[in-house]
C-alpha cells in the first residue's frame, strides 16, 4: 500500500485536524490528527482511557470538539448531532451496543430512519439486499432479547449500512466475539473495504490490527503518536508506540507449588431470579497453588458461579465443598471468614464491591466493621490499610478519604484486589480484574495474582482476554450456556480450540480432532 | 337483563376517566418518564375545563381548555425531568399535589365570587353534555342503550385512545417515541431527535389527562362545581397503564373493568349477597395491587415498562 503516502487530501474519506476535547480539567483528546479514505482499514491503536473513544464520538456526534476541524471528503463538516453525522454517511457500531431489547431486529433497523414507513415486505426486501452482499444471515422477526452478542452486532451493522454509511466505525468490535466471530466478522470488513467503504476500527489487540488493517493511528495519553502503515510495523513496534516505551508481553507462569484440592463443586445447578438457567451441572476442583482460568462468552453463568461460591446466591441442586465441608447455605460473611476473598468487576467497573462515593478509608471498612468492639467505629486499622495500599500497589490517590469513584478505572481495580488480597484469603476469585486497564496496570494486577499462586492461594481468575488467560493460567475451565464444555490443560490448548469449546463444542470433540 | 344493561353502562361511564388518564400516562411512559402527576393534570384539566364552560358556555372551548391546562401542567413537568433532570418520580408527586391544590382553590376562589354561593353550568352546554341521540342506532334495542347512548365524552375518549394506538404501534414517529422510552441513547444515536420528542409526547399526554379531568368536573359532578372531583381516578390510572400492558386498546377494556368495580355496589341485588359498601370501594384497589404483584412475577419481556422509564437522559454522560 505504498500509494497510501502519497493522496490528495480530497481523497480521505474523514480528515480530523488538531481536534482538542477536554471534560472539565481532564484532556481527553489533544490536537489530535486522523485521517481515512475510502477502501481502507484504518486501526485506531491505544489504551484504555488514551482517547479513542472521545475522538470517534465526534465524529458520530455525540460529543462537540472544542476546537479543530473535520473535513468529510475534502469539505469542511459541522458535526452537532448523530443526525448530521447520519447525514455524512458516517455509521458508528458502539462498544455498548445502541438497541432497544424489547424490539425485533427490523424494529431497531428502521426506527429514526427520515420517510413514510414502508411496508413490511419491502423493508425486509431492502434490508435482505444488503445482508446478502455481505453474506450475513438474520432473522429480522427476531427480538434482541433472543440474540446473541455476534448476532447483536450483526444488527447494529446492518442498522448503520441500511442509513447508507460508507464510513464505518467500530469501537472495540471484537472485546465480546469468540476468535471463530471475529474471523467472520473480519470476513465482512474486508467484504465492505473492495466495495469502497472506509472503516475504521478501534482495538487494543495487537494481532487484530496486524490482521485486518492497511494503517494504524496510535493515541497515546491523547495524543495522536503516530500513523504507519500495518505492513511495514510488527507488534512489538505498535506496543512501543502504544505505551511510550518498551514492554515486555510476556506473562509470568510459576509452576503450582504442591498443589492440593481445596475447592470442589459437585454437579452444580443454579438458576437465575427469572428462572432460566444460569448453571447448569458444573463440576470442577480448584487446588491450592493453582490458578483457574474461566472462559466463556460474557454471560455464560461466570457471574453466577462467583456469586455462589461467595454465599450471594441460593442453588437449585449440586454442593460446593472447601476443605471438604458443604459451604452452601452459608452465608456471604460466614464464608469471607473461612478465606475465600471474590473481587468482581462488572462492566461499569464500580458496581460491585466498592461504594464509590466512599473514600478508600471507608471501603476497607466493607470488610472489617464488625471485627471492632463497641457501638462506634474504629477508623484508624482502615486508614493504616489504605495508607498501606496506596504505598505497595502504587495507587494513585491524593488522600485516603477521596471518594474512590474520582480515581481512575486502574487504581480503583487496585483498590478492590488490594483489599481482598490483604484479607490473606485461601481462596481468591477475581473476575475480570484488567477490564478497561491500561499495559502497566494490567501487569502489576497478573503480578499481584501470581504472587498470591506463590503463597499457595487458589486463585479462580474469570477473564476475558483468550491470550491472558493462555499465559496467566495453569488450567482453562470453558462455561458455554451455563455448562462446562471441558477443563483443559493452559499449556497445550489453542485460541481456535478454545473459542469452539465457548460455542458449545465439548473438549473431547474438540481436542480429539486435533 | 335491564339491570345487567344499565350496569354496563354505568360501568363505561365510571371508566371514562380512567381511559383518559390511563392513555395519557402511556404517551408519559412510552416516552421514557414515569409521570406520577395524572392526578394533578386531571385535577388541572378538570377546573380548566369547568371554568371555561361556566364563563364561556360553550363545549368545544371547555375541552380546549382543559386539554391546553393538561398540557401546560406537564410542561412544568417536563421543563423539569428532562431539562433539568430532576427526579422523576418526585417531580411527579410534587405535580398531583400542586394540581389538587389549585384545582381546589380557584374553585373555592369562584364560589366566593359568586352571588349563588355555588357554580352551576349555564344551560346551553349542559344541553351539550347530555347523552347524545343518533337517529335509528340509539333507537335498536340493547345494542342502542349500551353503544349508542352516551354523551360526547365517551365517544371522544375511545377515539383518542384508538388514534394513540395508531400513532404509537402504526407510525414511525411512533416507533421513534418507543425507541426513545426504551432506549434513548440508542434513538439519540440514529439521530431521533430525543428532547424534542420527549417535550411534545409529554404535553400530547398531559393534555388528554387534562380532558379526562374534565369529565369528572362536567359530567360527573352533574354540571355542579365540586372540589377533588378527580377523586383518585389519576392514581388508579397508573396502575392501569400497567394492567392494560401500555396498549391503548387494552386501556379501553381495562378502563371498563375498573369502572365495573367502582360501580358494583349499586348493580350487586341484595337478595344475591350483601357486602358491606366499604368492601366494593376496596375492590379496584385490591385488584389495582393484585395486578402489580401478576405482572412483576411473569415478566413477559414484550409487555412490559419500556426500559428507560424513569432514567433521565444525558448524552454525554460517561
Amino acid at each position: 500500500m505504498a500509494e497510501n503516502s502519497e493522496i490528495k487530501s480530497s481523497d480521505y474519506a474523514i480528515e480530523c485536524k488538531e481536534i482538542t476535547k477536554t471534560f472539565g480539567t481532564v484532556v481527553a483528546n489533544d490536537h489530535v490528527d486522523l485521517s481515512v479514505k475510502y477502501g481502507e482499514i484504518l486501526a485506531l491503536l491505544g489504551e484504555n482511557g488514551s482517547g479513542k473513544t472521545t475522538l470517534m464520538n465526534m465524529l458520530s456526534g455525540i460529543y462537540h470538539p472544542d476546537s479543530g476541524s473535520i473535513n468529510v471528503l475534502g469539505k469542511h463538516a459541522v458535526i452537532n448531532s448523530p443526525a448530521d453525522s447520519i447525514a455524512l454517511g458516517i455509521g458508528m457500531i458502539h462498544q455498548h451496543f445502541k438497541l432497544v431489547e424489547a424490539f425485533s431486529a427490523l424494529d431497531n433497523i428502521i426506527a429514526g430512519t427520515p420517510g413514510k414507513l414502508k411496508k413490511r415486505s419491502a423493508l425486509r426486501e431492502d434490508i435482505s439486499a444488503i445482508s446478502e452482499k455481505l453474506g450475513l444471515n438474520v432473522d429480522l422477526n427476531k427480538k434482541i432479547y433472543n440474540m446473541s452478542v455476534s448476532e447483536k452486532q450483526t444488527v447494529e451493522i446492518l442498522k448503520v449500512l441500511y442509513r447508507g454509511a460508507k464510513i464505518l466505525i467500530l469501537d472495540e468490535p471484537t472485546a465480546v466475539l469468540t476468535p471463530q466471530e471475529t474471523e467472520k466478522l473480519f470476513d465482512m470488513l474486508r467484504i465492505m473495504r473492495s466495495e469502497g467503504c472506509a472503516i475504521i476500527i478501534i482495538t487494543h489487540k495487537l494481532n487484530e490490527v496486524m490482521a485486518i488493517s492497511d494503517r494504524v493511528t496510535i493515541l497515546r495519553k491523547g495524543q495522536s503518536v503516530e500513523t504507519v502503515l500495518t505492513a511495514e510495523t510488527n507488534e512489538k513496534k505498535l506496543t512501543e508506540l502504544m505505551v511510550g516505551k518498551p514492554v515486555s508481553l510476556s506473562i509470568e507462569r510459576p509452576e503450582p507449588i504442591d498443589p492440593k484440592p481445596l475447592l470442589n463443586v459437585y454437579h452444580l445447578s443454579v438458576d437465575k431470579p427469572d428462572g432460566t438457567v444460569a448453571l447448569e451441572d458444573v463440576t470442577f476442583d480448584i487446588y491450592s497453588g493453582e490458578i483457574l482460568g474461566v472462559a466463556g462468552v460474557a454471560g455464560s453463568g461466570q457471574k453466577e458461579l462467583c456469586e455462589t461460591i461467595a454465599g450471594l446466591n441460593g442453588i437449585r441442586s449440586g454442593a460446593v465443598l472447601y476443605n471438604k465441608e458443604n459451604i452452601i447455605g452459608k452465608t456471604a460473611k460466614e464464608i469471607i471468614e473461612l478465606g475465600i476473598s471474590m473481587s468482581f468487576v462488572p462492566e461499569d467497573r464500580l458496581g460491585m464491591g466498592l461504594a464509590s462515593s466512599m473514600g478508600m478509608t471507608g471501603n476497607m471498612m466493607l470488610k472489617s466493621y464488625s471485627k471492632s468492639k463497641g457501638p462506634f467505629i474504629d477508623k484508624k486499622p482502615a486508614r493504616e490499610l489504605a495508607e498501606r495500599l496506596i504505598k505497595e500497589l502504587d495507587i494513585k490517590t491524593p488522600s485516603t478519604e477521596i471518594p474512590v469513584r474520582m480515581l481512575s478505572g486502574g487504581n480503583v481495580q487496585k483498590v478492590l484486589l488490594g483489599r481482598e488480597i490483604e484479607s490473606a484469603p485461601s481462596l481468591l476469585i477475581t473476575a475480570y480484574p484488567v477490564r478497561g486497564l491500561d499495559i502497566n496496570s494490567s501487569y502489576t494486577i497478573y503480578g499481584l495474582l501470581n504472587e498470591q499462586k506463590k503463597k499457595g492461594v487458589a486463585v479462580l481468575f474469570i477473564g476475558e482476554d483468550l491470550d491472558v488467560l493462555l499465559e496467566l493460567s495453569d488450567k482453562i475451565m470453558v462455561l458455554c450456556h451455563g455448562r462446562v464444555t471441558g477443563i483443559v490443560d493452559a499449556k497445550t490448548v489453542t485460541k481456535e480450540q478454545l473459542g469452539l469449546m465457548m460455542t458449545g463444542s465439548t473438549a473431547e470433540e474438540v481436542l480429539g480432532n486435533g | 337483563m335491564d339491570m345487567f344493561i344499565n350496569f354496563l353502562v354505568a360501568a363505561v361511564l365510571a371508566g371514562a376517566s380512567l381511559l383518559y388518564g390511563t392513555v395519557g400516562e402511556i404517551i408519559n411512559q412510552k416516552s421514557g418518564h414515569l409521570n406520577l402527576g395524572v392526578e394533578g393534570m386531571m385535577a388541572i384539566g378538570a377546573c380548566a375545563g369547568f371554568m371555561a364552560g361556566y364563563r364561556f358556555d360553550s363545549l368545544v372551548i371547555a375541552i380546549i381548555a382543559a386539554f391546553l391546562s393538561g398540557a401546560a401542567a406537564a410542561l412544568i413537568y417536563a421543563v423539569l425531568t428532562v431539562t433539568f433532570m430532576a427526579d422523576q418520580n418526585v417531580t411527579g408527586l410534587t405535580l398531583t399535589i400542586f394540581g389538587c391544590g389549585l384545582s381546589n382553590f380557584i374553585g373555592e376562589y369562584n364560589i366566593t365570587r359568586s352571588e349563588t354561593g355555588n357554580l352551576k353550568l349555564p344551560e346551553h352546554i349542559m344541553s351539550q353534555l347530555r347523552n347524545i341521540h343518533i337517529p335509528v342506532l340509539s333507537d335498536i334495542p340493547v345494542v342502542g342503550k349500551l353503544f349508542f347512548s352516551y354523551n360526547i365524552f365517551i365517544y371522544l375518549g375511545a377515539i383518542i385512545a384508538i388514534i394513540v394506538y395508531i400513532y404509537l404501534f402504526k407510525t414511525k414517529t411512533g416507533l421513534n417515541l418507543r425507541t426513545i422510552g426504551e432506549n434513548p441513547a440508542a434513538a439519540d444515536a440514529v439521530g431521533i431527535h430525543v428532547v424534542r420528542s420527549k417535550y411534545i409526547n409529554l404535553l400530547i399526554g398531559g393534555g388528554i389527562c387534562g380532558i379526562g379531568g374534565a369529565y369528572c368536573s362536567m359530567i360527573v359532578c352533574g354540571g355542579v362545581w365540586m372540589s377533588d372531583s378527580v377523586n383518585g381516578m389519576g392514581w388508579i390510572s397508573v396502575a392501569l397503564v400497567i394492567f392494560a400492558a401500555w396498549s391503548p386498546l387494552k386501556a379501553i377494556g381495562g378502563s371498563l373493568v375498573f369502572g365495573a368495580f367502582s360501580v358494583l355496589k349499586y348493580y350487586m341485588p341484595k337478595s344475591v349477597i350483601t357486602l358491606p359498601n366499604a368492601f366494593y370501594d376496596m375492590l379496584p384497589f385490591v385488584i389495582t395491587a393484585l395486578i402489580l404483584v401478576i405482572t412483576s412475577v411473569r415478566k413477559n419481556k414484550g409487555r412490559m415498562q419500556p426500559a428507560s422509564c424513569g432514567v433521565n437522559y444525558f448524552r454525554e454522560e460517561r
